[in-house]
């Protein structure tokens, strides 16, 4: 019998054969490639963006950033309706999707079976998938005239004196966008909170239930405590999507600058106003002072991610930390 | 009756379950403390059937666990050892699919009948599992009373009553008493798991299973838990699984080897007397496995 190919003693030396390895440093030129295209476009993003706002910079100054006024024809420009609108409208729709949300991903993974959580699950995914065009005119055609007839004269009836329920109901304004917004970050902060708290490991659920917890119980004592930092983190997900999206709460908050407590208010947010007028800024001044709400919007967007990533960071690791202070 | 003589001297074998002495650590130097009495209870196991799907896991065990005694369950992997210990305080229907069939009994009384709900055989019945799971983000305290805030009991003198109890029995009170409020997640696998069984018998369960307790454990974790185990077993009925012999001969009273059938099914061998297990097992199959011949 001939001595078979893979003969004993023979593996070393095809080993040493097959070195070096080339593929080793292409890999690395491709995947360092990579991460140097991300960094370039967003130098690139702030460079631009910064040096086409100079101009407005320097017209508007920082009262930019307080100003009320918004009047292009005769060249006064203020932000604060549009921080105002961006933030209201995204903490808002923040606030009212992660009660849902938390909720829809805790019955996807702990309560529904599993014929029920599969297809439920994916159908909130595909939330997700709709353009927001899609649910500006279904928010513009379908949603407000019912939010405006069911809900906003009601409250309107009975509790106008309050400064949120003031003015006109028209069926278009913030409230609207705040619906439409959440409907929109919902299926974010749900599809990611689900994820995490199916991450939670089982002997988690079962340390409580041992203990003699109940279902609810075992959700508050096993579930919550380890995933809380990844249901934040779903949040901030979110509320970068609500921040940022243009189309459809363009389509429902009326476009009017105007700063009011008031859900039935007409608003404008950032996003907004830059892709209504970025076609009409026929002076280098108003082009200069729209891409200035751009930079804004960019800044407002850092703080709002650094914000929340610090805290996550004292959620994750407070307790410990804290305990070792005490 | 007591536990602590008779069945355990067995000179000559390889596998020699140890003469329990009193003096042993930690455990001896709190035991004093430990002489609690506390109304232990037995467990009978009738013709019980466990199922995942239509899947038969465990055919037919009929057993009884002795009360205030440590009981073993030994045998190969996949025999249904941890099956076997979750059916007894209804952890095993908590998996998707999971049923069993046949009978427990818990100081006399049925649990598998309706009306019994699971969550009070799971306060009467506690357990450590394989893993230390103790509850990360929460302090040792609150770690140590989870059951007792659980049932809604906010008495705070009343709760550091029961943690200091519990932790000393636990033989980790020495180890945590300045840092009681540092996160359960920070301690040693050791400790946590010393803490997981303080958890356990805070809230004073009449039965105490153990899912191999120490097997993700270094040897001197081991030791200390097996002491803890020594020094619980006046207090807790203790149904211990462990897949290793040496610490089933050291720590119980009576064992029972468990294997797998041609079907992949566990059953029951025999049990009875740990020496006897160990030192004159009645079933040919007994003897293989003590003897290290499979498993």
């Amino acid at each position: 019998m001939s001595a078979p190919a893979a003969e004993y003693g023979r593996v070393p030396a095809l080993l040493a054969q097959h070195r070096p390895r080339h593929g080793e440093p292409a890999f690395r030129a491709l995947v360092i490639l990579a991460s140097l295209t991300v960094l370039a476009v967003i130098a690139g993003l702030v460079v631009v963006i910064a040096r086409e706002s100079l101009r407005g910079i320097a017209y508007n100054g920082p009262a930019f950033l307080w100003g009320t006024t918004w009047d292009p024809v005769h060249s006064v420009f203020g932000a604060l309706p549009f921080i105002y609108g961006t933030i209201l409208t995204s903490v808002s729709a923040l606030v009212l999707a992660m009660l849902i949300g938390v909720g829809v991903a805790l019955f996807l993974a702990e309560l529904a079976p599993r014929w029920l959580a599969g297809p439920v699950g994916f159908m909130v995914e595909m939330l997700a998938a709709i353009p927001s065009v899609v649910y500006g005119l279904w928010g513009i055609f379908v949603l407000a005239p019912w939010i405006r007839d069911y809900v906003e004269v009601p409250l309107h009836d009975t509790l106008g004196f309050l400064p949120f329920f003031t003015g006109n109901p028209i069926g278009i304004g913030n409230l609207e966008a705040v619906v439409v917004l959440t409907i929109m970050v919902l299926p974010t902060v749900a599809a990611v909170s689900r994820d995490v708290v199916a991450a939670v490991p089982l002997s988690q659920r079962e340390a409580a239930l041992a203990l003699g917890a109940t279902r609810w119980e075992t959700i508050r004592l096993g579930v919550f405590p380890y995933a809380r930092s990844g249901i934040i983190g779903a949040g901030i997900l979110g509320l970068a999507r609500g921040i940022g999206e243009t189309m459809a709460v363009t389509m429902v908050i009326g476009n009017a600058p105007t700063i009011s407590l008031s859900l039935f208010s007409q608003g404008y947010t950032m996003a907004s106003v830059i892709a209504n007028e970025f076609t009409e800024a026929t002076t280098d001044l108003y082009r200069s002072s729209l891409i200035e709400i751009g930079l804004l919007l960019l800044i407002v967007t850092l703080l709002i991610n650094a914000a929340a990533r610090l805290l996550v960071w004292r959620v994750a690791y407070g307790a410990s930390a804290r305990n070792v202070l005490a | 009756m007591s536990v602590m003589t008779g069945e355990t001297t067995a000179p000559g074998t390889d596998i020699e379950p140890t003469d329990r002495p009193p003096a042993r650590g930690i455990a001896v130097a709190d035991r004093g403390e430990l002489a609690v009495e506390h109304a232990a209870v037995g467990v009978e196991i009738d013709h019980l059937s466990a199922y995942y799907g239509q899947h038969l896991v465990l055919r037919d065990i009929t057993l009884t666990v002795q009360p205030n005694s440590v009981t073993a369950i030994i045998g190969p992997s996949g025999c249904g050892k941890s099956t076997l210990i979750r059916c007894l305080n209804r952890m095993h229907e908590v998996t998707p699919g999971a049923r069993i069939q046949g009978q427990i009994h818990l100081d006399g009384d049925p649990i598998y009948v309706p009306g019994v709900d699971p969550v009070v055989v799971r306060q009467r019945i506690g357990m450590v599992f394989q893993r230390p799971n103790p509850f990360p983000t929460m302090s040792i305290f609150d770690n140590v009373v989870a059951g007792l805030k659980l049932a809604g009991i906010k008495d705070r003198a009343l709760l550091q009553e029961v943690a200091e109890r519990s932790l000393r029995r636990a033989a980790l009170w020495d180890e945590v008493k300045d840092k009681l409020h540092a996160a359960g997640g920070a301690l040693s696998g050791g400790q946590q798991q010393r803490l997981c069984i303080a958890r356990a018998i805070a809230v004073e369960p009449e039965v105490v299973l153990m899912d191999e307790p120490a097997s993700a454990l270094d040897p001197m974790s081991t030791l200390k838990i097996e002491e803890l185990i020594d020094a619980l077993r006046t207090s807790y009925t203790i149904v211990i699984v462990t897949h290793n012999m040496q610490q089933a001969a050291r720590v119980s009273d009576r064992t029972a080897f468990l294997t797998v059938g041609d079907d992949g099914a566990g059953y029951l061998v025999e049990d009875g007397p740990t020496r006897q297990i160990f030192t004159n097992p009645q079933r040919r199959l007994t003897e293989d496995y003590i003897s290290g011949r499979f498993g």
